[in-house]
């Protein structure tokens, strides 16, 4: 499953590069795309294991930019 | 966000203000310093905290305990003053570059703002505002007046005129009647619509669009990864840079003092955050992309954008791509009986085809057709098609259908599509079969398919080729009517793939080879060319998904454009990397001689972040590579 977030409060842009890698080396994370422009998330994950993914992804972008939440 | 940047102007004030007194006023020492470290905490207390709690994840290399880190160290070496003004513009600099950021996520949101927010559903006689997402395929949804479309449908009651600008850049509004089918992003101008919806939310062209825009930053150019690995490494060299400038040269060479080295390498570190690099080749490529779409054209990705900045090979499709596709009877050449009764033939004998080719011939003639005087309808395949009209067998078709039947069909000097009638007749038992005559077709030359060969080969195409299926006599007269270099014509589908493929191979140069398609039937060769540009992409799926490019509206004239703006994004995004990347050697190489201060060190972190995004943003802007209009009419093919 394929999905696109928004992101709120992503202020910094290296930030968005480190929280994409961070992402996508994530377990059930398939493939992460940040885009800091339009502040969006773009995840892909297995349909079973998508709410994990989701979850994980936050705490990896809550460690690079504290304000910065995934809207769900 | 509002309330947070207020936040950040108080504190920027507060402490500006602070600053000053502290520095200018004729005070004890302990007072100055007391008022220093008030302003300096005012504009770095976040900093501060933020590094703290980062160094907690395991973040080391973050700006904010980098900015810290040299602050503080300023701060132990007593440069006080130094150390405040640092955290002070460094708060400045995030004021503007979010400022900046902001504002240019705004003009782009503009240009993206097609998501509709609800849609009006009929249940029951009963109208509910719902989300877009719930509407099911064949549910009644109502459109009123400065609505905008929320899913793609039909009219089934009512008359309107539309904008579609948003979706194709074409500013003229475009009327629609019951019957017609309406694609979602447009908005409603005039009337209320009544739609019935032909497909859910996520397959709705709006949301295709969306999630193209959106995603085309996952398909990075090679000067964005480029700039993205660079980033990765740049940081802790210039850390370890910073680390060996502090200690070694103090020990190595005599007479060196440590704090002169430090404060050294302390600027090294306020320069070490990569931000400016990250931002500004993605911004620039983000900004093309943005305004190639509010021009109606859509781009997949940043990598197309670089690839078409360098082409020197286009490959066009035909019919529907530099013509537009649809068919006109030009001339009724008839032996025996009259043009009318000739095409009132042809019409009937095509009754039953939704053939473009039959479309024209019923269009011209024009009259109602009685159905009842057709039966017996049969297509002979590769040739042409037959049936009886009145009790008597008409066959229509090519040349090869009048030689089957033993005729001798009259020679075709038009440039044209020809479409020959016979009739049989058995009146006493005795075969008569007669040729009648032929109706010629011509296909409509898009009104800026010349300009737009023109404008390609401006921008340094040295190759324009046409591929159809169409007799070689049509094909010609198209290639030297807009100037294209190469033409061939009388080729099957699969034909167009082989030669594509041939050209492919046979170039030498490095550019790129562009195929230009309607999306219909040429999948394989868009996907086989480096860059796929689909044609009138409004309305076919199939074209958005099989093209790296999709020309919304049907102007080939498009192409010269997206090149322009491609190359105009490429060259703001290499500014941007020379800009940033220099004003940082620069500085790093004068900090290391210890001619640079930690003041122009934080220009050099936020100030060229801040001109790199305001330099991304002239690559939203399409006014400069606008293409000029051409003439509104249509021309036809016509042959003296």
């Amino acid at each position: 499953m394929k999905r696109s977030f928004k992101l709120s409060e992503l202020d910094c842009a290296n930030c968005a590069a480190k929280m994409e890698t961070a992402i996508n080396k994530l377990d059930p994370v398939d493939s992460a795309t940040i885009n800091f422009m339009s502040q969006r998330l773009t995840l892909e994950a297995a349909d079973d294991k998508f709410d994990e993914a989701v979850d994980l992804a936050q705490k990896a972008i809550s460690k690079v930019e504290r304000g910065c939440k995934i809207v769900r | 966000m509002q309330k947070k940047q207020k936040i950040k102007l108080i504190r920027m004030v507060l402490s500006g203000f602070l600053f000053i007194l502290g520095a200018t006023l004729p005070l004890p020492a302990l007072g100055s310093l007391i008022l220093l470290m008030a302003s300096y905490l005012i504009a770095g207390y976040d900093t501060l905290w933020t590094a703290i709690v980062n160094i907690c994840h395991g973040q080391v290399f973050d700006e904010n305990f980098l900015m810290a880190l040299a602050t503080i160290g300023a701060i132990g070496l007593r440069d006080y003053k130094e150390a405040v003004f640092v955290m002070l513009f460094y708060l400045v600099g995030t004021i503007f570059e979010e400022y900046a950021v902001n504002k240019s996520r705004g003009s782009i949101s503009e240009l993206m703002d097609l998501r509709p927010d609800y849609a009006n559903l009929l249940r029951d006689g009963k109208e509910q505002q719902v989300d877009p997402y719930e509407v099911a395929i064949g549910d009644i949804i109502l459109i009123k007046p400065g609505e905008r479309v929320p899913l793609d449908g039909t009219v089934i009651e009512g008359c309107s005129t539309l904008d579609t600008s948003a979706l194709t850049g074409e500013s003229l509004p475009q009327d629609v009647e019951t019957g017609q089918a309406i694609f979602s992003g447009c908005v409603n101008l005039s009337g209320v619509l009544k739609l019935e919806v032909s497909s859910e939310f996520d397959d709705s062209t709006v949301a295709k669009i969306l999630d193209m825009v959106e995603n085309a930053g996952s398909k990075k150019a090679k000067v964005e990864k480029f700039i993205t690995k660079f980033a990765r490494y740049y940081t802790p060299v210039v850390v370890i840079v910073a680390v060996l400038l502090a200690v070694l040269p103090p020990l190595l060479v005599s007479g060196q003092n440590f704090s002169e080295w430090i404060s050294r390498a302390l600027t090294f570190l306020v320069i070490s955050c990569p931000c400016a690099l990250v931002i500004s080749v993605p911004l620039a490529f983000f900004g093309g992309v943005g305004g190639a779409s509010k021009s109606g054209i859509l781009v997949k990705g940043s990598n197309y954008l670089e690839a078409l900045a360098n082409v020197d090979t286009v490959i066009f499709d035909k019919t529907g791509t530099l013509t537009t596709g649809t068919f006109k009877v030009s001339q009724v050449q008839a032996e025996t009986r009259s043009s009318k009764e000739l095409l009132e033939l042809a019409a009937y004998v095509e009754s039953y085809s939704d053939h473009p080719i039959s479309l024209s011939i019923k269009e011209a003639f024009g009259n109602p057709l009685d159905k009842s005087r057709v039966s017996d309808t049969e297509e002979i395949a590769g040739k042409g098609i037959k049936a009886v009209i009145d009790g008597q067998t008409v066959y229509a078709g090519n040349s090869r259908l009048m030689q089957d039947l033993g005729l001798e069909s009259l020679p075709a000097n038009e440039a044209a599509t020809l479409v020959h009638l016979a009739v049989k007749q058995q009146p006493s038992g005795a075969v008569n079969t007669e040729y009648l005559g032929y109706v010629a077709i011509t296909d409509t030359v898009k009104a800026d398919a010349a300009g737009a060969i023109k404008g390609l080969k401006q921008e340094g195409v040295s190759t324009t080729v046409m591929l159809t299926g169409d007799r070689k006599a049509v094909a010609e007269k198209v290639a030297q009517e807009i100037g294209l270099d190469e033409f061939h014509g009388e080729l099957l589908p699969g034909d167009k793939v082989a030669l594509a493929e041939q050209i492919i191979g046979a170039k030498t140069s490095k550019g790129n080879v562009i195929f230009v398609g309607d999306g219909i039937n040429d999948a394989p060769v868009l996907a086989r060319a480096d860059i796929g540009v689909a044609m009138g992409g409004l309305g076919s799926q199939a074209a958005i998904e099989a093209a790296d490019i999709v020309i919304m509206d049907d102007q080939p004239s498009k192409l010269s454009m997206i090149m322009k703006i491609a190359r105009r994004t490429l060259s703001i995004s290499k500014q941007n990397v020379i800009f940033a990347l220099g004003i940082k050697a620069i500085v790093l190489t004068l900090g290391a001689l210890g001619m640079a201060s930690m003041w122009a060190a934080v220009f050099a972190d936020v100030g060229v972040a801040v001109i790199c995004i305001l330099n991304s943003m002239r690559a939203l802007s399409t006014k400069k590579t606008a293409v000029s209009v051409f003439a509104p009419e249509e021309k036809q093919i016509r042959v003296a």
